[in-house]
């Protein structure tokens, strides 16, 4: 790895790859960097090592990845898997931790493609083993093939829940239920925005797809569950919930959560971009202007990093990203970059027709995200319930930062990743402040794991 | 509306002197112009040391000592406070004799809290201590607390007792008018008779539109806290050749400063890690405490604090306004003296004078320079 490179992208999965690929084929010197052992990302995991009858089992989509990675492979980008990143400045500077080494590098232009998450959203019990957020259930079954094999409940709500109930079933689980918050004001309110979805009907084909097979293979599919709870004392038991307006019980020592994903703006918050609260998506966002272009000058975010958008507007926004990038750094005059961005342009315009349709029909209840349970907790690297939170800011801590302060949630390894959504729900809830104005926990570094000798490691010359 | 006395700043310094002004009988609001610690107060390593002070300090950390060691009595909570003794350590011979000297005056001031140990005390104190270091001067009272913890506590006292705070409360103009201070806000305005000024880092502005300007600089040291470990070691461990306050926390997190500053935007109220000083830091502990090389590292920050160019802190009655007192400057090291500092201005303000040494301290001396 060199000290320094005219494009930095973090993240390998469909924007990343795109980006890389374009920009290197312009002749920019690209580093790629990616925690994983190979490329693909959270979508497209392991698609180089995945046998053809898994990548079978997971669908069609899968298959896209594998063009994506082909093209990546062919091109002259400089790649380092297994390499984490730890910091990012406004300058452009790059904590990277690679093959046990840390170090510093720049780049004139860095574009952070590190895609989202999985939503956090606490419930009573939502920690106990056996209890498990279903894209790291995928994550297994995409990269060693380990699926469960006493049968399993998802609940949730997002088009990813019925994937991977239909995913683990063609793979042969149980799928003993699927619980889904959606209610029929979900429906309701989804409906005029369908028929702008219907245009890109490979999305919506797809999710009835889902549920017909679920439903033939005899699959329990309840709507509008509300208070879920998760129950046992040394791991789950059994989970319990509201449907129509009576409590059910369910047995299971299995329970895959799935809550949508929200963007991963760890990277982008440290770095110092501005961000916004987005209602439709009920997530924090940063403001990029239609380049995927940052409120930091040579800082760009393409796909989901950027707001939810999915993969196939991931590899566009990436490679329009690249484009602007192939601007900036003069090899592209301004009309060029505009021509060259046309087509993907028109791709993302209608592949993001249907995401109007999936928010409003996917839409977590407030109620939820405001974490109801006391006893529930927020944050799990240091134990905080929501009751203690509510308490905190019973006692005058009125902003996310001095809950944090007082009460060390989001003080843990994580970086309160986990738990900072729903501080600050509780936080607006309680003090009745609108969540765009409700400040985030500060981005206290390193956004990774580094060890006293790693940061000793780098910088040898510097004295005292 | 109105009070006696209205403080600028809420942080440890603002809500110990409101805590103290309310047990004489005054009515005080304080205003903040963020939340209550948000800078300083929030953000320091929460040392409570009398180890190697400015002389001039002296005598006032030694009674802010014994008045953490009695702290609930004052604001009804422990702010966690431990006491397993602070150690600065000498590596080299040269290290031992500049200990040593220290010991000395110390001593010759009439005090005893600082003292020199060997090598054979040092490591039974410190027995995870690696073995190159040959003795240490000590402060066997010191120990430290949740500085968080401890604004909080003072505040609740302080409100307790009838004391008014407002928070989000930016102090745009400061006059005097017909014997009262008019403080002009972005939430209203506010009247009182008497003027505090426990600002911090913001502090010089008000002392210029009092007609005193300082050359206060803002500054922002880098501390840096682990993941937490098995409990290894008692006192906080310093070291006479190196930047570093090292402890082992409560919850077993090591807390590490070195004085080492970020970057800082003083405007934009942002601090940048400087990655090069925290990685000296980073060594300073690994040459002590070699073992911890795969310790994660789990946050950094660098909150901002107020220097002055001798970093002795401000407090005084002002030389140029009646009726305004200040106490800020404390130049990162005011945490232990904040229970003190609150009854030192309560007495300029209500007997006219202190009971403890401040002339060092006094806004004037910077006129000359």
């Amino acid at each position: 790895m060199k000290d320094h490179y005219q494009l930095v992208i973090i993240g390998a999965g469909p924007a990343g790859l795109a980006a890389a690929t374009v920009a290197a084929d312009h002749g920019v010197e690209v580093a790629l960097l990616d925690e994983q052992p190979a490329p693909g990302g959270q979508i497209f995991r392991a698609i180089e090592a995945a046998p053809v009858e898994r990548a079978e089992k997971l669908g069609p989509e899968y298959r896209r990845g594998e063009k994506l990675v082909s093209a990546f492979r062919n091109s002259s980008v400089g790649y380092f898997p297994d390499t984490r990143v730890w910091s990012l400045s406004a300058r452009r500077e790059i904590g990277v931790i690679n093959q046990q080494q840390a170090r510093m590098i720049t780049a004139d232009q860095v574009l952070i493609a590190n895609g989202a998450f999985e939503r956090p959203v606490p419930f009573p019990g939502w920690t106990l083993p056996g209890v498990m957020n279903a894209g790291a259930g995928q994550i297994l079954f995409k990269g060693s093939g380990i699926v469960p094999s006493d049968g399993i409940v998802l609940a949730g709500s997002g088009p990813l829940l019925l994937l991977l109930a239909w995913q683990y079933l063609r793979a042969g689980v149980k799928v003993k239920a699927v619980l889904d918050t959606i209610s029929r004001v979900n429906y309701i309110k989804a409906l005029p925005k369908l028929p702008s979805a219907l245009l890109v009907h490979h999305h919506i084909t797809q999710g009835l797809r889902y549920q017909q097979t679920l439903k033939l293979a005899g699959v329990e599919l309840h709507n509008g569950i509300r208070d879920l709870q998760a129950h046992g004392n040394e791991s789950l038991e059994s989970i319990s919930y509201r449907h129509k307006g009576s409590k059910q019980t369910l047995k299971t020592d299995s329970l895959m959560i799935h809550f949508g994903v929200i963007p991963n703006i760890h990277l982008s918050q440290a770095a110092g971009c501005d961000h916004f609260w987005h209602k439709r998506q009920q997530c924090w966002r940063p403001e990029l202007d239609k380049w995927g272009g940052s409120s930091i000058d040579g800082i760009l975010i393409a796909g989901d990093g950027g707001g939810i958008g999915g993969a196939r507007t991931a590899e566009h926004a990436g490679r329009i990203a690249a484009f602007r990038i192939l601007h900036n750094l003069g090899i592209l005059n301004q009309r060029e970059s505009k021509i060259e961005a046309a087509q993907d342009r028109k791709w993302m315009k209608a592949d993001l027709r249907i995401r109007p349709f999936l928010e409003k029909l996917f839409r977590i209840p407030d109620s939820m995200l405001r974490v109801p349970h006391d006893n529930a907790i927020v944050c799990r690297c240091e134990e905080v319930t929501a009751g203690k939170i509510r308490s905190a800011i019973a006692a005058g801590h009125s902003d996310s930062n001095q809950v944090k302060f007082f009460t060390r949630c989001g003080m843990g390894p994580c970086q309160g990743q986990q738990c900072s959504q729903a501080v600050a729900h509780i936080v607006a809830d309680k003090t009745n402040t609108p969540l765009q104005q409700s400040a985030q926990f500060r981005i206290r570094p390193p956004l990774k794991p580094l060890t006293l000798g790693e940061l000793a490691s780098i910088y040898p010359e510097e004295r005292e | 509306m109105k009070s006696d006395v209205i403080i600028i700043g809420g942080g440890l310094m603002g809500f110990s002197t409101a805590l103290q002004l309310a047990m004489r009988g005054l009515r005080c609001t304080v205003l903040e112009k963020e939340s209550p610690g948000r800078h300083a107060s929030g953000i320091n390593a929460g040392g409570l040391r009398q180890l190697n002070r400015n002389p001039a300090e002296i005598p006032l950390t030694v009674e802010a000592a014994k008045m953490w060691r009695s702290i609930e009595a004052l604001v009804d909570s422990d702010c966690d406070v431990r006491f397993p003794g602070q150690l600065r350590v000498a590596e080299s011979a040269d290290d031992l004799d500049l200990l040593e000297q220290r010991a000395a005056m110390v001593r010759s001031l009439g005090y005893e809290h600082e003292e020199m140990i060997g090598r054979e005390e040092l490591y039974q104190l410190a027995p995870a201590l690696a073995p190159h270091c040959l003795g240490a001067l000590i402060c066997r009272e010191d120990g430290y607390a949740r500085p968080f913890h401890a604004l909080t506590a003072f505040r609740h006292k302080a409100c307790s007792l009838g004391v008014e705070y407002r928070v989000n409360t930016v102090v745009d103009a400061v006059e005097r008018e017909r014997g009262m201070w008019r403080i002009t806000t972005r939430k209203g305005e506010f009247q009182a008779p008497v003027l505090v000024n426990c600002a911090g880092a913001w502090a010089g502005h008000i002392a210029a539109s009092l007609g005193e300007p300082v050359p206060l600089k803002p500054g922002a040291p880098m501390i840096m806290v682990t993941e937490r470990l098995p409990h290894f070691v008692d006192p906080v461990i310093g070291a006479a050749g190196r930047k570093l306050s090292f402890k082992q926390m409560q919850n077993g997190t090591l807390l590490i400063g070195g004085a080492h500053m970020a970057s800082l935007d003083f405007h934009k109220e942002q601090s940048e890690i400087k990655w090069p000083k925290l990685a000296v830091s980073a060594r300073s502990v690994m040459a002590l405490f070699p073992q911890l090389k795969d310790v994660r590292i789990v946050r950094t920050w660098a909150g901002i604090e107020a220097f002055t160019p001798d970093n002795l802190p401000v407090i005084c009655k002002s030389s140029t306004a009646e009726d305004a007192y200040h106490a800020f400057g404390f130049s990162a090291h005011g945490f232990q003296l904040s229970p003190l500092i609150g009854r030192i201005v309560a007495e300029l303000i209500v007997d006219g004078i202190s009971s403890f040494p401040i002339e060092p301290f006094d806004i004037t001396r910077f006129k000359s320079s």
